[in-house]
C-alpha cells in the first residue's frame, strides 16, 4: 500500500496507490480519485526488474517491459519492496509453458469458436493461392513425423524433380537439417523464393544431393538459367563459420548459381543495438544531439535498412529478373525469416492486407520454426538467445507504411498489437520454438488464436487510406534504395509507445477512421431515406398514410465534429518556473472541456495488460478518434497527456 | 538599365533538362529579364519550366568538349541541370543568369514588372491593418490605445506608423522609452490573451550600458501591463552571459532593482550566421548521395537544425505557459528585437490563439509580427542554402519559424485551417516572388519603395478562392483550446516537405493526400445529400398531414 508510481519525465508527478500481484498480472490501483485508475502489466511482458538504492521516501523499483513500457514504483517499506522484487523475478521467468497466461486466459468463447479461430489462417490454402502444387512444385511428406527436420513443418513444398532421396541428402548437408524449401512462389513468372540454413561445406566439403536440390529449384523456373543464392550474413561471419564445418555455397561446385552476401548482423549485435536505442529513449529530457547521436550510435536504423535492402534485392530478382532465389543465413530461422517475409510483402499485395499479413507471419515465422520462445524469452532461458528479430521485421513494415501510405490495409496499431502479443503469451500462436513442440503441447486445444481475436476487432486496425483498387495496393512495391537514408525514421509510436505526450495529439488516422465510419452510417441512412421517400411518394399518390419511424437516425450526424478537443498542459519548458508561485498542474484543466460521451469509449483490446477503467480512455480519445477506434487501453494517460504518464494518473 | 544588355544569348535549342525523379527532357531554353524558361515543345506532352532568376541561389558550369553543363541551385532548394550544346552559348547563358539573379537594385526586381493575370478581388495591401486588429481588441478591453507616435517613422525606423501601447502611456513617454531601447524599438503589444487579460509585449534590449542607466517611462510602460500584485516575465532570447556582455556596447537587460515585479528568464535562441551555417549543413546532408545510414544521422545531428527547432519551440511554449498558466504578462526581447523575438512571439500566439491557426489569422500574424514588426526580410532572405556569399545578415530566421509551425501542425493535424503547402508557399515567396509583400526590410522601406502602389500583394493572390482551396487542410476542425506541443526529440522531425522536397519520391505521399481529401469530401457530400433528403421528407410528410387534416 501507499506505493507511489512515478512519472518518468517529471518527478513532480506521482500517484499513490496500491500494488497487487496476481498469478498473471501486476496491478496498480490508484487511490483517491473516484475512478480508481488501474494499471495492469502481464508478468510475461516484464523484461527486467531493477531495485534501486533506498531513498528517504522509500525503495524504488524499476520495471522494464518487453513492449517498451517502463514503470517506476516507490515502495515505502524496504522489506515489501524486496518481497515484491523476489516474487516478480520468479513470476516473470516461468519455467514451464503451463505457467504462461494463455493457458489460463479465457475470452469466453466456446470450443467451436476456438477451433474456428485457429482455422482462420490456413497455410495449405495459402500455398494454393500462390499456385502450388503445380507442374513444378509439389508438397512433400518427407518430414511427416518431423523425421528429417524437427524445426520444419510437416508439410513442405519442394521442386517436383527433388526426390525424397535428394531432400534427405541435402538436409544432411545443411545446419539443423533445414533443407531448401519453398517460401514464396510467383505465379506470374514461375520465379520463387526458397529458404534453408547454411551448407556444411567447411573449406571443401561437397554434397551431390544438395547440388541436385539447387539444380531442381532452378529447373522449377524454366524461364531462367540460374538462381541467386543469397547469404544474409556479413561475409566475414560466413567465412568464420567455415572453420566450424559450416559456411556457404561455392559457386564452382554448384552449377548456375550466383552467390551474394548481404550483410545483416547476427542476433547478438541486434540485441545490443536495441538495448542502446532503448537507453536513448529512456533518457530524461535528452537534447536533440543526445537523441540523434544515440540513435546513430545504436546502429538500429542501419540494421533496419540492411534488412530492407536484402528484401528489396530479392523482390527485384523475382519480379523484374524472373530469377529464383535461395535465401539462408546460419540456421535459416532469423535473418532468413526477416528477409523472405519482407520480400514477399513487397512482391505480393495480398500480404499487405490484414488477413494476408497474418498468413505471412504464420508462413515465414511460425511454421518454419522461428524460435519464438528463445528469442522473446517467454520461458526462463539463455539471455543470449533473446533478440528482437521479429520486432525488426515489424518495423520494416512500418517503414514501408510510411513510404507507401495507401498500400496497406492495416494501420500502425495492428503492428503494435501484434508486437505486444508476441511477448504477452496471452494467445497460443507464438508459443514454443517449432511446430513440433506446439503440436506436442496441444496448443490449439488449450489456447486461443490471436488472429481470430484481431480479426474480430478488425475495424480498429483498418488503414483509412487503403483502397484495394489503388495503384499502391497492387503489384510490387518499389521502395527507393540507397541513397535515401532519410526515408528511415525512428518509430516513436513503438519504442516510446507509452509516452503518449511524445506523440502527435491529433491522429490523422483515427480522425479519418471516424470520418469513414460516419460516412458509412450516412450511406446507410441515405438508402433508408431514399426508400422512405419512394414509399411516401407512392403512398401519396395512393393517398395512404405512412408513419415515419426513423427519426432517430438524425442524431448520429455530426458525431465526430467538435470532438477534437484537447486536454493537455504544458511540459516543463523551463526549470525557472518551478520556484515561482505556480498554479498546480492538477488545477489547470479548465480549457480541457471534453465533449466526449461515454459511449464513445470503446477499448479495442480489453485484454491487453492494462488499465481497464474508462477514465484513462478519455484523454486518449480526446486527441484520437471520437468513435473510439480503439486506443490501446494499456496506454495510459493521466490528466496531463503531454507529460507522458505511463501509468495511472 | 536594360535587361537586354545582360542577355547575350536569349535562346538555345537542344538543351537537355535533368531533374531528380524525372526523365531527362530535351527542349528550348529562353532567357527573359526575370525568367529562365525551358520548354520541351514536344507535341504530345509539352512541358514548361519557368524559373524566376531571383529564385536562383547559385550556378555552376562545367564543360565536356563543346557540351556545357549548367547546374542551377535554387533558393527553394531545388537543383536542376541543363546541358547546353556550344561552349559560347553556354558561357553566355551562365553569365546572364548570374547577372540577372544578383541584381542589386530592388526596383529592378520582378514584382515591379509583374502584371497579374487574375482579377483582384481584394487588395492584399490593405487586408490586414493594425486598426482592424485594434478594433477587435477594444471590444474586450479598454486598457490599450493606438499610437501614431511613429507616423513619420521618426521614433523607430523599423516600426510601423501605428502601434498598440498601454492607454496610460502617452506619446511623449513613448519617445523617451524609444531612446532607451535599441533601435528605438520600445515595448508594444504583440498579443492580448482574452482568457485572462494577460499581454505579451515585444521590444529590443534596454540600453542600460555598463553604468546601469534606467528609464522611468520604460518601467512605467511595462508595469502598466501588470495586474496589481502580479508579476510578469521578461523572456530574453540571449544567454545571460551574452546579455551581460551587451552592456559593454551600450545594450543590456532589465535589472531586478528597477523592475522588481518582473522575473527574467534567459532562453537562448541561435541567430545569424550560426543559423545560416546550420541551414547550409542540413541541406548538404539532405543532398548527400552516400549510402551510409550512420553518416546521414550524424550529418543531421551535426547540422544542429533540429536543436534550433527544439530551442525555439521551447522558448515559445514557455512564453505561452507564462501567459496562460501562470497568468502573467510577458515581455520578449533579444538584442534588436527583429529576429528571435518575433519567432517567439509569433509561435506563442499560434499555441495560444485559435485564430492564428486559420488561414486569414495566420496571414494576419505574418503581417503583424513579421512584416510590420520590421523583420528585415530582404537582408535575411537574400540568399539561401547554396550561396557562397556568407553575408552576416543572411539567416533563415523565417524558415525556422515556419518549420516550428510545421512541427506544431504535425502534432495537431486537425487544428489548423491551412495545410503544409501553405507553409511551403510562404517559404518560397519569402525568398523569391512575383509579389512585393516580402520586399524591403521594414514598413518604412516599403513605403519609400511605394510597394503598395507599384507591386501586387501576395495576399491578393492567395486569398482568391481558387488559390485558397489548394491551401486548405481537409482535416480542419476549429479547436478553441490552447495547444501544447511536445518538444521532446522524439516528437520533432525533419521537415521533409521543404528539405527533402526535391530528392524524395513524392508520388505516393501525394496519392495519400488525395485520398485524405477524397474521404473528407465524400463524407461532406453525403452529409449534404442526407440533409437535403431529410428536409424533403419532412416537407412531404407535413404536406401529407395537412392534406389529411383537410
Amino acid at each position: 500500500e501507499n506505493v507511489r508510481l512515478l512519472d518518468r519525465l517529471s518527478s513532480r508527478r506521482a500517484v499513490v496507490g496500491t500494488l497487487y500481484l496476481t498469478a498473471t498480472h501486476v496491478i496498480f490501483v490508484e487511490n483517491g480519485s473516484e475512478t480508481r485508475k488501474e494499471t495492469w502489466v502481464l508478468h510475461s511482458q516484464i523484461s527486467s526488474i531493477e531495485k534501486q538504492a533506498t531513498t528517504a521516501t522509500g525503495c524504488p523499483l524499476l520495471i522494464r517491459c518487453k513492449n517498451f513500457q517502463v514503470i517506476q514504483l516507490v515502495i515505502p517499506q524496504e522489506r515489501d519492496c524486496h518481497d515484491v522484487y523476489i516474487s516478480l523475478i520468479r513470476l516473470a521467468r516461468p519455467v514451464k509453458y503451463e505457467e504462461l497466461y494463455c493457458f489460463s486466459f479465457n475470452p469466453k468463447l466456446d470450443k467451436e469458436e476456438r477451433e474456428q479461430g485457429w482455422k482462420l489462417v490456413d497455410l495449405n490454402e495459402e500455398y494454393n493461392r500462390m499456385g502450388v502444387p503445380n507442374n513444378y512444385w509439389q508438397i512433400s511428406d518427407v518430414n511427416r513425423d518431423y523425421g528429417v527436420c524437427d524445426s520444419y513443418p510437416t508439410e513442405v513444398y519442394v521442386p517436383k524433380s527433388a526426390t525424397a532421396h535428394i531432400i534427405v541428402g541435402s538436409s544432411k548437408f545443411r545446419s539443423r537439417r533445414r533443407f531448401p524449401a519453398l517460401s514464396y512462389y510467383c505465379k506470374g513468372n514461375n520465379a520463387s523464393i526458397c529458404r534453408s540454413s547454411q551448407p556444411l561445406s567447411g573449406f571443401s566439403a561437397r554434397c551431390l544431393e544438395d547440388e541436385q536440390m539447387l539444380q531442381a529449384i532452378r529447373k522449377a523456373n524454366p524461364g531462367s538459367d540460374f538462381i541467386y543464392v543469397v547469404d544474409t550474413r556479413p561475409k566475414l561471419n560466413a567465412m568464420a563459420n567455415r572453420a566450424a564445418g559450416k559456411g556457404y555455397e561455392n559457386e564452382d561446385n554448384y552449377s548456375n548459381i550466383k552467390f551474394q552476401f548481404i550483410g545483416i548482423e547476427n542476433i547478438h549485435v541486434m540485441r545490443n543495438s536495441l538495448q542502446k536505442m532503448l537507453e536513448v529513449c529512456e533518457l530524461k529530457s535528452p537534447s536533440m544531439s543526445d537523441f540523434l547521436w544515440g540513435l546513430e550510435n545504436s546502429g538500429w536504423l542501419k540494421h533496419i535498412k540492411a534488412i530492407m535492402d536484402a528484401g528489396i534485392f530479392i523482390a527485384k530478382a523475382v519480379a523484374e529478373e524472373g530469377v529464383s532465389v535461395l535465401v539462408h543465413c546460419s540456421d535459416g530461422w532469423d535473418r532468413t525469416a526477416q528477409v523472405c517475409s519482407v520480400a514477399s510483402l513487397l512482391l505480393d499485395p495480398y500480404y499487405r492486407t490484414m488477413k494476408g499479413f497474418m498468413v505471412l507471419i504464420e508462413k515465414d515465422w511460425v511454421s518454419f520454426g522461428h524460435k519464438f520462445n528463445h528469442r522473446y524469452g517467454n520461458l526462463d532461458g539463455d539471455p543470449k538467445e533473446i533478440s528482437p528479430v521479429i520486432d525488426q521485421f515489424i518495423e520494416c513494415v512500418w517503414q514501408l507504411m510510411e513510404q507507401f501510405p495507401c498500400a496497406f490495409e492495416f494501420n500502425e496499431r495492428f503492428l503494435i498489437h501484434i508486437q505486444h502479443h508476441i511477448y504477452s503469451c496471452q494467445f497460443g500462436n507464438f508459443l514454443c520454438n517449432s511446430q513440433k513442440e506446439r503440436r506436442e503441447l496441444k496448443i490449439k486445444e488449450r489456447t486461443y488464436s490471436l488472429w481470430a481475436h484481431l480479426w474480430k476487432n478488425r475495424a480498429d486496425y483498418l488503414n483509412p487510406l487503403y483502397r484495394p483498387d489503388h495503384s499502391q495496393s497492387q503489384g510490387t512495391l518499389h521502395p527507393q534504395i540507397a541513397p535515401c537514408n532519410f526515408l528511415y525514421k525512428f518509430w516513436s509510436g513503438m519504442y516510446n509507445r507509452f509516452e503518449k505526450g511524445l506523440h502527435p495529439r491529433q491522429s490523422v488516422t483515427d480522425y479519418l477512421m471516424a470520418v469513414k465510419e460516419e460516412t458509412q452510417q450516412l450511406e446507410e441512412e441515405l438508402e433508408v431515406l431514399q426508400e422512405r421517400l419512394a414509399n411516401l411518394q407512392k403512398s401519396q399518390s395512393g393517398n395512404n398514410k405512412v408513419k415515419s419511424k426513423q427519426q432517430d437516425q438524425s442524431k448520429k450526424i455530426g458525431l465526430y465534429t467538435s470532438n477534437n478537443s484537447l486536454a493537455n498542459t504544458p511540459q516543463e519548458y523551463s526549470n525557472d518556473l518551478k520556484s515561482f508561485p505556480s498554479r498546480s498542474p492538477s488545477q489547470g484543466d479548465e480549457d480541457s472541456a471534453l465533449i466526449l460521451t461515454q459511449d464513445n469509449l470503446k477499448s479495442s483490446d480489453p485484454d491487453l495488460s492494462a488499465n481497464s477503467d474508462q477514465e484513462s480512455g478519455v484523454e486518449d480519445l480526446s486527441c484520437r478518434s471520437p468513435s473510439g477506434g480503439g486506443c490501446l487501453p494499456s496506454e495510459d494517460s493521466g490528466k496531463d497527456s503531454d507529460e507522458a504518464v505511463f501509468l495511472a494518473g | 538599365m536594360e535587361f537586354a544588355e545582360l542577355i547575350k544569348t536569349p535562346r538555345a535549342d537542344n538543351v537537355v533538362l535533368h531533374r531528380p525523379f524525372h526523365l531527362a527532357v530535351e527542349g528550348t531554353l529562353c532567357l527573359t529579364g526575370h525568367h529562365l524558361i525551358f520548354s520541351s515543345r514536344r507535341q504530345d506532352n509539352a512541358e514548361e519550366l519557368w524559373l524566376l532568376h531571383s529564385n536562383i541561389d547559385s550556378i555552376d558550369k562545367r564543360f565536356v568538349g563543346s557540351l556545357g553543363t549548367i547546374v542551377i541551385k535554387c533558393k527553394d532548394l531545388r537543383i536542376i541541370q541543363l546541358d547546353i550544346p556550344g561552349m559560347e552559348e553556354c558561357l553566355n547563358i551562365a553569365s546572364s543568369i548570374e547577372a540577372l539573379s544578383t541584381l542589386d537594385s530592388v526596383t529592378l526586381m520582378y514584382p515591379f514588372f509583374y502584371r497579374p493575370m487574375f482579377e483582384v478581388l481584394e487588395d492584399g495591401w490593405s487586408s490586414f491593418l493594425l486598426e482592424q486588429e485594434f478594433e477587435l481588441l477594444s471590444s474586450v478591453t479598454n486598457e490599450w490605445r493606438l499610437s501614431c507616435v511613429n507616423k513619420e517613422f521618426s521614433v523607430c525606423p523599423s516600426y510601423p506608423p501605428v502601434v498598440i501601447v498601454p492607454k496610460c502611456v502617452d506619446d511623449d513617454a513613448l519617445r523617451k522609452v524609444a531612446l532607451f531601447r535599441h533601435g528605438g524599438r520600445f515595448p508594444v503589444l504583440s498579443y492580448y490573451h482574452k482568457k485572462n487579460g494577460m499581454a505579451m509585449l515585444r521590444s529590443s534590449q534596454p540600453l542600460t550600458g555598463t553604468n546601469g542607466r534606467r528609464c522611468k517611462e520604460d518601467e512605467k510602460l511595462v508595469n502598466a501591463t501588470l495586474r496589481s500584485g502580479r508579476r510578469g516575465f521578461v523572456i530574453d532570447t540571449r544567454p545571460l552571459q551574452v546579455a551581460q556582455q551587451a552592456r559593454a556596447k551600450g545594450g543590456g537587460f532589465e535589472q531586478e532593482v528597477h523592475y522588481p515585479q518582473w522575473r527574467r528568464i534567459h532562453k537562448y535562441i541561435e541567430r545569424f550566421n550560426i543559423l545560416q551555417e546550420s541551414f547550409i549543413k542540413l541541406v548538404e546532408a539532405c543532398n548527400d548521395q552516400s549510402h551510409n545510414m550512420d553518416r546521414w544521422l550524424s550529418k543531421l545531428e551535426a547540422s544542429n537544425w533540429l536543436t534550433h527547432i527544439k530551442e525555439l519551440l521551447t522558448a515559445a511554449c514557455l512564453a505561452a505557459q507564462c501567459i496562460d498558466r501562470e497568468g502573467a504578462s510577458v515581455l520578449v526581447h533579444g538584442s534588436e528585437g527583429t529576429d528571435s523575438t518575433l519567432q517567439v512571439t509569433s509561435l506563442a500566439q499560434i499555441i495560444l490563439d485559435p485564430r492564428c491557426r486559420t488561414i486569414r489569422g495566420f496571414e494576419a500574424l505574418i503581417v503583424r509580427e513579421w512584416l510590420q514588426a520590421g523583420h528585415p526580410f530582404q537582408q535575411r532572405c537574400a540568399q539561401s542554402a547554396y550561396s557562397n556569399s556568407k553575408q552576416k545578415w543572411e539567416a533563415p530566421v523565417f524558415l525556422l519559424f515556419l518549420d516550428c509551425v510545421w512541427q506544431i501542425h504535425r502534432q495537431f493535424a486537425c487544428s489548423f485551417e491551412f495545410n503544409e503547402q501553405f507553409l511551403i508557399m510562404l517559404f518560397e515567396h519569402a525568398y523569391a516572388s512575383q509579389f512585393g509583400t516580402f520586399l524591403g526590410n521594414s514598413e518604412n522601406e516599403r513605403a519609400k519603395l511605394k510597394l503598395p502602389q507599384k507591386t501586387m500583394s501576395l495576399w491578393s493572390w492567395v486569398n482568391r478562392p481558387e488559390e485558397m482551396s489548394k491551401f486548405q487542410n481537409p482535416l480542419y476542425e476549429a479547436n478553441s483550446l490552447v495547444i501544447w506541443p511536445s518538444v521532446a526529440p522524439q516528437s520533432l522531425q525533419l521537415w521533409e516537405g521543404v528539405f527533402l522536397r526535391w530528392n524524395r519520391p513524392s508520388k505516393f505521399l501525394e496519392e495519400a493526400e488525395k485520398e485524405r481529401i477524397h474521404i473528407i469530401k465524400y463524407n461532406k457530400e453525403l452529409q449534404a445529400k442526407v440533409n437535403a433528403l431529410r428536409r424533403r421528407l419532412a416537407e412531404l410528410e407535413a404536406q401529407q398531414e395537412e392534406e389529411e387534416e383537410a
